[in-house]
């Protein structure tokens, strides 16, 4: 593990909402273009930890967290939230297009941002479609409403949107859960060739899908990491009993 | 919880014991035609071989579609991959039973160049090698699993000295030949059941341990 780049170093991490502590003293290593895979029961709070990565939790009321996330060696809890999120992208559960056109649901950051314009922002919307393996079905219909496409091409849509602005990081929280195996193959491939360009930390409740695309591999129980390793190791050969207990459907 | 998945490791285990009960057999019978000269016993291996073979594909399949339908995880894939590692020792222990017997049904023909020592030795120490083999795995038990691997050098020691010893009689008297080389294809064959045994042992402390001994890997770390 020492000779990776590390991405985001997380010590100590606390999390409360309002009274109620969701994450208790987590550490781990994000490894810069690594597949990271956080498993573990509902509630054992792996979202929660998802969303302190780019400080989402912060759209709720009395939601804190304490401790350090180190991202590129910078205090990610001191930084400009806006900034963050540009740098730490995120695709939720249900795909989620704007209601809004193909093109434009692509175009919407990037024009925001006021990064890209004309023939470049139309150029950058066609690659961000090609990263996000879109592109080939959607090209003669990039003025037709993002809720004409099928779930599957939506997720993706929603990958080509959160990829649009460029992130370094992008949190998927439960990508697949909604799509069939086929859609589900296709996000896969999808997250093995972003992996060059992008650190990517998924949220999944499907350990085959863990099993299959990550480097590495998380398991959360009550709040707490239980284990964190490779992900061969997690899978063969885990440290820990609840970990064992959880993966081999002896839990409960 | 009670997982409907433990019926299905339950009767690939007992498939698989039921399996090794017929090799035992099967060395056992090898042993006995050549120390007690039972034709009887020989033939009775022969007949166990293909019982044997059939054992070993409904094993491989059973395992095969545990696999596909289950995507077992932690021990319960390594119980599984172990399985199927020591349902293929188990045939090759079938195959090289039969081995014995074609050497044995022809030095029970004729009187032995000489007592025989080491080799009733070599077969006891196989024989409970394969047994507490066996065991180990029955009861995932490591440290029994692991007095196996020293056993080992044990029996390639007194092969060495039965082949060094057979070369001798050779070398003495040609007459002996034809027996003495049978004698020499007996000590390998018990060496290589061993061999086998051996291969249960780490199969059965990479179940129980999740750690690899296989070829010294503990040296290479």
């Amino acid at each position: 593990m020492a000779a990776d780049d590390v991405k985001m170093r997380v010590s100590g991490l606390d999390f409360y909402y309002g009274p109620k502590q969701a994450l208790f003293g987590i550490g781990l290593q994000i490894l810069t273009n690594r597949i990271t895979a956080l498993i573990g029961p509902s509630g054992c709070g792996k979202s929660t930890f998802l969303r302190t990565l780019n400080r989402m939790y912060e759209t709720l009321p009395h939601a804190r967290a304490e401790g350090e996330i180190l991202f590129d060696n910078e205090n990610l809890l001191a930084m400009d939230p806006v900034a963050l999120r540009r740098r730490v992208g995120m695709v939720f559960q249900r795909p989620n297009p704007f209601p809004k056109s193909i093109f434009d649901n692509i175009a919407y950051g990037l024009r925001v941002n006021g990064t890209h314009r004309g023939a470049a922002l139309q150029e950058k919307v066609e690659k961000s479609l090609r990263r996000a393996a879109l592109w080939d079905e959607v090209k003669d219909q990039l003025h037709k409403s993002a809720y004409a496409l099928s779930g599957g091409q939506q997720q993706r849509l929603c990958i080509a949107r959160a990829l649009a602005v460029d992130p370094e990081v992008l949190l998927l929280d439960e990508p697949c859960s909604a799509l069939d195996p086929i859609a589900t193959a296709k996000i896969e491939e999808l997250l093995f060739s972003l992996q060059d360009q992008c650190t990517l930390t998924i949220v999944t409740h499907n350990m085959q899908q863990a099993a299959r695309v990550a480097d590495f591999t998380g398991f959360f129980l009550l709040g707490k990491l239980i284990e964190y390793n490779k992900t061969e190791v997690i899978f063969k050969t885990p440290a820990k009993k609840e970990t064992e207990d959880y993966i081999t459907g002896r839990f409960g | 919880m009670v997982r409907h998945f433990e019926e299905e490791l339950d009767n690939l285990r007992n498939r698989l014991l039921e399996m090794s009960g017929l090799v035992e057999d099967s060395v056992y019978r090898s042993i006995q035609s050549l120390i007690e000269k039972d034709e009887e016993a020989a033939q009775q291996v022969l007949q166990n071989e293909a019982k044997i073979n059939r054992m070993e594909i409904e094993i491989d399949e059973l395992a095969t579609s545990l696999l596909a339908r289950v995507q077992p995880m932690a021990t319960d894939l390594r119980f599984i991959t172990a399985a199927m590692k020591i349902n293929n020792d188990l045939e090759r222990m079938g195959d090289i039973s039969v081995n014995i017997v074609r050497r044995t049904l022809p030095l029970m023909r004729e009187p032995l160049p000489k007592d025989l020592v080491d080799i009733p030795h070599m077969a006891t120490l196989a024989q409970s090698m394969i047994r507490k083999s066996l065991d180990a795995f029955v009861r995932k038990d490591a440290e029994l699993a692991r007095s196996i691997l020293t056993s080992d050098d044990v029996i390639d020691q007194l092969r060495d000295s039965v082949y060094e010893e057979l070369i001798a009689l050779m070398e003495k008297d040609s007459s002996t030949v034809r027996q003495c080389i049978n004698l020499m294809f007996v000590a390998r064959a018990l060496e290589r059941l061993a061999d086998h045994a051996t291969n249960i042992a780490e199969d059965v402390l990479f179940l129980v341990e999740g750690v690899e001994v296989r070829h010294h890997a503990e040296v290479r770390e």
